[in-house]
C-alpha cells in the first residue's frame, strides 16, 4: 500500500514528540516535527492530550487539518488528515522488569538481555546463585513493584528443581504490580521445558502466567525473540492498559505501541545488518542512558539507569567523582558553589544553560555519564558465558576465557549520538568532542548525532507487523533515517599505542573529490580538525612504529572516508584519554583541544 | 495570548486540598464519606503477609525431594512454633531418628515435592494509614483507603527530605533574608514547625534534629550538606522515607537563597497555627513536591471565590522565578512572549520572556522559568 504521509509520536516522560514523514516527488522526508508535554501525571491524565497538542503544533507548522476535533483523520483525504498513526512511549517511568534465573552469569544474563532488549529497565536480577538467601531475596521481591517478571532458568531437558525453586520464591513473596492494585502480576516463563508443568502449578494461580520458549534451549545459543517479543505483547495488554490514556491512544495507533528504547533498538540493529557495520548509539537522557551495540553481528542494549544530565545529573556527580567532572572544565570554578548549580539542575529539571559557563559544565558532566555508561555496557555486551571452547596450543597462550566483551572499538565503523545535550549542543563540534572523549573512538569511526531525536518513531515506522503496510513503512523508515534524521558530523581517526610526548604518531594524505590533497601530520597529545563536507575522501593513513590505527602496529591503510559538519578530527591524545590533573596544565591543554576543534565562542 | 508551559510551585493562601490516603495492598477502610478526621486518625488499615522462610526439608533429611510428604508431621496451613518439629524421618532399624525443626513461629505455606522445600510464613505484620491532616473524609476507596480534604493554606516548596509530621508554625528568623542560625533553634520548638529565610547551616540542621523539632521550612540548604546528614550522596531526588524526625522543606533551592516574599509572608501569617508538612520528594515522572498544608478553620475562610489555577502556564503578566545562572533566584514579572528564537550567550537558541526584574528588563529562556502560582 503507498504511504502519503506518516504521523508518529513519542511519548517520554517529559515531552510528546510528533514527526510528520509526507512522500514527495516518491521520497519519504520529514516535513514538520511539534512537541508538548506529556499529559500521563495530574492534572491531566490522559496521555492524549499531550498528542493531541503536539499534532495540534504540527498543524499549525503544516497549515492543513490532522486533527478533527479529538480524533486523527486517517486515512489522508486530498489534503487532510495522515495515512497512518504509530507510537512509542516511555512515560510513567517506561517499562520495569525484574529477571529470575538459575546461573546469574547464564540464565540470569540472557533473561536480562532479552528484557533490555524489549526496551525495558531491569529493576533486579534474582538468580540462584546471586549470593542473597532465600528470605533476602522474597524481601527484595516485595519491595520492588515491578510491571512484570521474566523468569529462566536451566537447558532444555537439564535439572528442574532450581528454576521451580526459583518459581517457589516467587510465589512466597507474591509480587504487586507497580500500577493498579486490581490485577495480576505478568509472568512471562523462558526456561527449561521439561519444567513447564510444575512452574504452571506454582505459579499459575497466582499471576498472569505465560509460557514462552526457553531463552536458553542449549549453553551454546541463546534464544531471545520469544521473550522479547512476549514482553511487548505483555507491555501493550498489561502495563499501558493500566496507564492514563494509553488505552484510546492504542486505539487510535495503527501498530501497536512500542516502549520507546526497543524501537531505538529495533531501528540500530537494522541500521548495523543493512550497511553490515558495527554500530554504537547512545541516547541520553534527563534520568536514564541507553547504550545500543552491533558488533560481531551481536546486538546489545543495556540502561544505565540513574546516569542523565537532569533528574539523575547528581548521581553522575556521586559516580564519577567532582574530579572526574572538573577535569573537562576549561575553567576555574569553587567546587562547593558547583555542587549546589549542580543539585540545582536536579530539582528543576528542564531548565536549559543560559550562560556559556553553564554549557561547559553541562557538557562535563555529560562526557562523565556517557563514559560511565558506556563501562557498563562493555561489561554486559560479552559472549555467552559458560560456553565450553575447544582451545588449541595457541589459544592456551591467551587468558580471554568465555565471557569476552564483544566491544572493540577497533572495529566500530559508526558511533550515533542522540538525546537533548548530543542532538541540541549549539555547535555541532561540541557533540563530537563529546562523543570522541567520552567513547574513546579508535582507529577510523563515522560519528553522528540524531538531529531532533526521532529514532524511536522510525524504529516503530520500521517494525510495523502489518503485511500490507511493512515494506513501504520499512522504506520510509530507512529513507527518513538516512536523509533526515542522522546528521552525520564526521570521521575520527584515532591511532592507538605507545609514543613519547609530541612524538609524530601519524601521517594522513587526504585527496578530496575535487583531486585537490593534503598532508596531516599528528603529534602525540595533539587534536587536529580538518574542515570537510559529507563527502567521500581517499585517505592513506601511515601510523609510526608503535602505533596502531586498523591494521596493526605500523601498517598503513588506503581506504575511503566522509567528512561532515564538523569535518575529520584527528586525535593523537592516546587511549586511554589521560587528562593531567595538574590545574594549570590541565586547563592550557583543554583550551587547546577546545580551540583545535573551534568548541566555544572563547574570547 | 502566548503561553509557556511551566510547572510552577503553589503558594496558595486558600485552596481545597485534597489527599489520597492509601494502602500499600488492599484492606479495611475504617472511616465513611463526610467523617471529620485529625492527623493522627487512622482511616484505613490491613495486614500485610508476614515475612518468609524457606526450609529445605529434604536436604536437612537427606532424602530425595519427592519423599518429603512422607517426613512431613505437619501439613499446608498449620501453625508451628519456633522448635517444633515439622518434619521427621526414621533411621535404620527406627534409630538414629532425624528430624527438622521450625526455625520460627510461623503457618505452613506449602510444601515442595520437587524441590523439597517447605515455605513458612511468619504472622502478618499491620499496617495503618492516618489522615495526615485535618479535614474531611470526602470519598472512599473501596478496601483502598480515602480521601481526604481540606481547605488549607498550601505551599509546596522545591526539595525536601524526611516524611510526614506535624506541628504548630513558629518563625525564628526576623525577615526571608536572614539565615537560621543555630542560636535561633530552641528547645521550646520540640514538636513544632520551624520557619527561616534564606538558608540553614549543617550545623544548625543537626541541633533542629537534636532538639526534636519535627519540621524546617528554609529557602536554601547545601547539596553537599546533605551527605551528612543522609549518609549517602543522594544521587537522584527520590526521598520521603528518611527517619531523621525533622522533615526538611527547602523552597528555593540549594545554596543560599531568599525565601520568595510570598511564601515567608504566608507562613508568618499562620505563625501559631497548627500544620502538616511532608519533605517527600521525588523529581522523576510523576513528580511530588514537598509541602506544607495549614488546614483553614471556619472563620479563616475568606469569601473570595477561590481562583481556578490555570494550568496553561505562564502568560504575559504572570509573577516569575527565574530558576538557572546567570539570574538564578531573581522574581519578575512576564513582559512579552516573543515567538521568534533568540540565542543565549551559550549559543544556544531558545524560545525567550521578557522579565521586568525591579524595572531591568531581561532575557531569559522560558524554561528557565517558574511560575509562582498564587491567590
Amino acid at each position: 500500500m503507498e504511504l502519503k504521509s506518516i504521523l508518529a509520536t513519542d511519548c517520554g516522560s517529559t515531552t510528546t514528540k510528533a514527526i510528520l514523514i509526507e512522500k514527495i516527488d516518491g521520497e519519504y522526508r520529514l516535513k514538520y516535527r511539534g512537541e508538548a508535554p506529556t499529559t500521563v501525571e495530574a492534572p491531566f491524565e490522559d496521555v492524549t492530550k499531550g498528542v493531541l497538542n503536539a499534532v495540534m503544533e504540527i498543524e499549525e507548522l503544516a497549515g492543513r487539518k490532522l486533527l478533527d476535533g479529538d480524533n486523527i483523520i486517517s486515512p489522508q483525504k486530498d489534503d487532510s488528515g495522515v495515512d497512518i498513526y504509530i507510537s512509542t512511549s516511555s512515560a510513567g517511568g517506561g517499562l520495569q522488569m525484574m529477571v529470575a534465573g538459575v546461573v546469574k552469569s547464564m540464565t540470569g544474563e540472557s533473561a536480562e538481555r532479552a528484557a533490555l532488549g524489549a526496551g525495558s529497565i531491569v529493576m533486579d536480577v534474582i538468580a540462584s546463585n546471586d549470593g542473597r538467601l532465600p528470605h533476602e531475596k522474597i524481601k527484595r521481591i516485595r519491595q520492588l513493584r515491578p510491571d512484570m517478571i521474566l523468569l529462566s532458568g536451566g537447558i532444555d531437558g537439564g535439572t528442574v528443581s532450581h528454576v521451580v525453586e526459583l518459581a517457589e520464591i516467587l510465589s512466597a513473596a507474591n509480587p504487586k504490580p507497580r500500577l493498579g492494585q486490581n490485577y495480576k502480576l505478568p509472568v512471562i516463563y523462558a526456561g527449561n521445558k521439561k519444567a513447564q508443568d510444575q512452574i504452571r502449578n506454582t505459579l499459575g494461580e497466582l499471576t498472569d502466567l505465560d509460557i514462552v520458549d526457553n531463552i536458553r534451549p542449549v549453553l551454546e545459543r541463546e534464544n531471545l525473540g520469544p521473550s522479547r517479543d512476549k514482553v511487548h505483547d505483555l507491555f501493550m495488554e498489561h502495563v499501558m492498559a493500566q496507564a492514563p490514556g494509553y488505552k484510546k491512544l492504542m486505539s487510535w495507533t495503527d501498530a501497536p505501541i512500542m516502549p520507546t528504547p526497543g524501537a531505538v533498538g529495533f531501528l540500530i540493529e537494522m541500521i548495523a545488518k543493512e550497511e553490515n557495520i558495527s554500530v554504537v548509539g547512545v541516547d541520553i537522557g534527563g534520568a536514564t542512558t541507553d547504550i545500543f551495540s552491533v558488533f560481531s553481528e551481536k546486538f546489545n542494549r543495556t540502561v544505565s539507569a540513574n546516569l542523565g544530565m537532569s533528574y539523575s545529573v547528581c548521581n553522575v556527580l556521586a559516580e564519577a567523582g567532582l574530579d572526574n567532572v572538573l577535569r573537562w572544565v576549561p575553567l576555574d570554578i569553587d567546587r562547593k558553589e558547583l555542587t549546589n548549580r549542580i543539585g540545582n539542575k536536579m530539582i528543576r529539571p528542564t531548565t536549559v544553560p543560559q550562560s556559556l559557563e553553564e554549557l561547559i559544565i553541562e557538557q562535563a558532566i555529560a562526557r562523565e555519564a556517557l563514559r560511565l555508561s558506556f563501562k557498563q555496557h562493555k561489561e554486559f555486551a560479552v559472549e555467552l558465558k559458560g560456553v565450553q571452547t575447544e582451545r588449541t596450543i595457541s589459544d592456551a597462550f591467551e587468558q580471554s576465557g568465555s565471557g569476552k566483551s564483544l566491544v572493540n572499538m577497533m572495529d566500530l565503523d559508526l558511533l550515533v549520538g542522540s538525546g537533548g545535550v548530543l542532538s541540541h549542543a549549539p555547535r555541532r563540534s561540541q557533540s563530537a568532542r563529546m562523543l570522541v572523549d567520552a567513547f574513546q573512538p579508535e582507529g577510523i569511526t563515522q560519528l553522528a548525532v540524531d538531529s531532533i531525536f526521532m529514532m524511536p518513531q522510525l524504529g516503530v515506522l520500521a517494525n510495523i507487523d502489518k503485511k500490507e503496510l511493512s515494506d513501504e513503512a520499512r522504506k520510509a523508515a530507512l529513507e527518513v533515517f538516512h536523509k533526515d534524521c542522522l546528521i552525520r558530523l564526521g570521521t575520527c581517526i584515532a591511532p592507538v599505542g605507545k609514543s613519547k610526548p609530541d612524538a609524530l604518531v601519524l601521517t594522513a594524505h587526504l585527496v578530496f573529490p575535487d583531486k585537490s590533497s593534503r598532508i596531516v601530520e599528528l603529534h602525540d597529545g595533539e587534536l587536529i580538525k580538518i574542515d570537510a563536507p559529507y563527502e567521500p575522501i581517499q585517505i592513506t593513513l601511515t601510523p609510526a612504529k608503535k602505533m596502531d590505527v586498523g591494521s596493526g602496529m605500523g601498517e598503513s591503510i588506503e581506504t575511503e572516508i566522509f567528512g561532515g559538519v564538523t569535518g575529520l578530527i584527528f586525535d593523537g591524545r592516546g587511549r586511554p584519554l589521560e587528562v593531567p590533573i595538574e590545574k594549570e596544565k590541565r586547563l592550557s591543554l583543554l583550551e587547546k583541544w577546545s580551540k583545535a576543534v573551534n568548541e566555544y565562542p572563547i574570547k | 495570548m502566548a503561553h509557556a508551559y511551566t510547572p510552577g510551585l503553589k503558594v496558595l493562601h486558600q485552596s481545597d486540598v485534597s489527599k489520597n490516603r492509601r494502602l500499600p495492598i488492599k484492606g479495611e477502610v475504617v472511616k465513611n464519606i463526610g467523617d471529620n478526621v485529625t492527623p493522627e486518625m487512622v482511616v484505613a488499615k490491613t495486614d500485610l503477609p508476614g515475612n518468609v522462610q524457606m526450609v529445605k526439608v529434604s536436604n536437612l533429611l537427606n532424602i530425595g525431594p519427592s519423599d518429603i510428604k512422607d517426613a512431613m508431621i505437619v501439613a499446608t496451613g498449620d501453625h508451628v512454633e519456633k522448635d517444633q518439629v515439622i518434619a521427621e524421618m526414621a533411621g535404620l532399624f527406627g534409630l538414629f531418628k532425624s528430624e527438622v525443626k521450625s526455625p520460627i513461629d510461623a503457618t505452613i505455606e506449602s510444601i515442595s515435592d520437587v524441590t523439597g522445600q517447605v515455605v513458612l510464613r511468619e504472622k502478618p505484620i499491620p499496617v495503618e494509614v492516618d489522615a495526615y491532616m485535618s479535614g474531611v473524609v470526602k470519598d472512599i476507596i473501596p478496601e483502598e483507603g480515602v480521601i481526604v480534604e481540606t481547605s488549607a493554606a498550601f505551599i509546596q516548596g522545591i526539595f525536601g527530605i524526611g516524611g510526614e509530621s506535624r506541628g504548630k508554625i513558629v518563625i525564628v528568623t526576623d525577615n526571608r533574608d536572614d539565615e537560621i542560625t543555630p542560636n535561633h533553634i530552641l528547645e521550646e520548638h520540640a514538636g513544632k514547625i520551624i520557619v527561616g529565610g534564606s538558608f540553614i547551616s549543617l550545623e544548625a540542621f543537626r541541633k533542629a534534629i537534636s532538639l526534636k523539632v519535627v519540621g524546617v521550612v528554609v529557602g536554601g540548604f547545601n547539596y553537599f550538606d546533605l551527605e551528612s546528614i543522609l549518609g549517602y550522596t543522594l544521587g537522584v531526588a527520590i526521598t520521603g522515607s528518611e527517619e531523621l524526625g525533622t522533615s526538611l522543606v527547602v523552597t528555593e533551592g540549594y545554596g543560599k537563597i531568599h525565601m520568595s516574599d510570598r511564601t515567608f509572608s504566608l507562613l508568618k501569617e499562620h505563625e501559631n497555627h497548627f500544620a502538616s508538612i511532608n519533605g517527600a520528594t521525588q523529581i522523576r515522572a510523576g513528580v511530588i513536591r514537598p509541602e506544607i498544608v495549614i488546614p483553614l478553620s471556619k472563620d479563616q475562610l475568606t469569601q473570595i471565590e477561590d481562583k481556578k489555577v490555570q494550568e496553561v502556564g505562564i502568560g504575559m503578566g504572570s509573577f516569575v522565578r527565574i530558576i538557572r545562572a546567570p539570574y538564578f533566584g531573581k522574581i519578575g514579572k512576564v513582559k512579552s512572549l516573543p515567538s521568534e528564537l533568540n540565542k543565549m550567550e551559550s549559543e544556544t537558541m531558545v524560545r525567550v520572556a521578557e522579565v521586568d526584574v525591579n524595572g531591568e528588563i531581561l532575557l531569559v529562556p522560558r524554561s528557565n522559568l517558574e511560575m509562582l502560582e498564587t491567590n
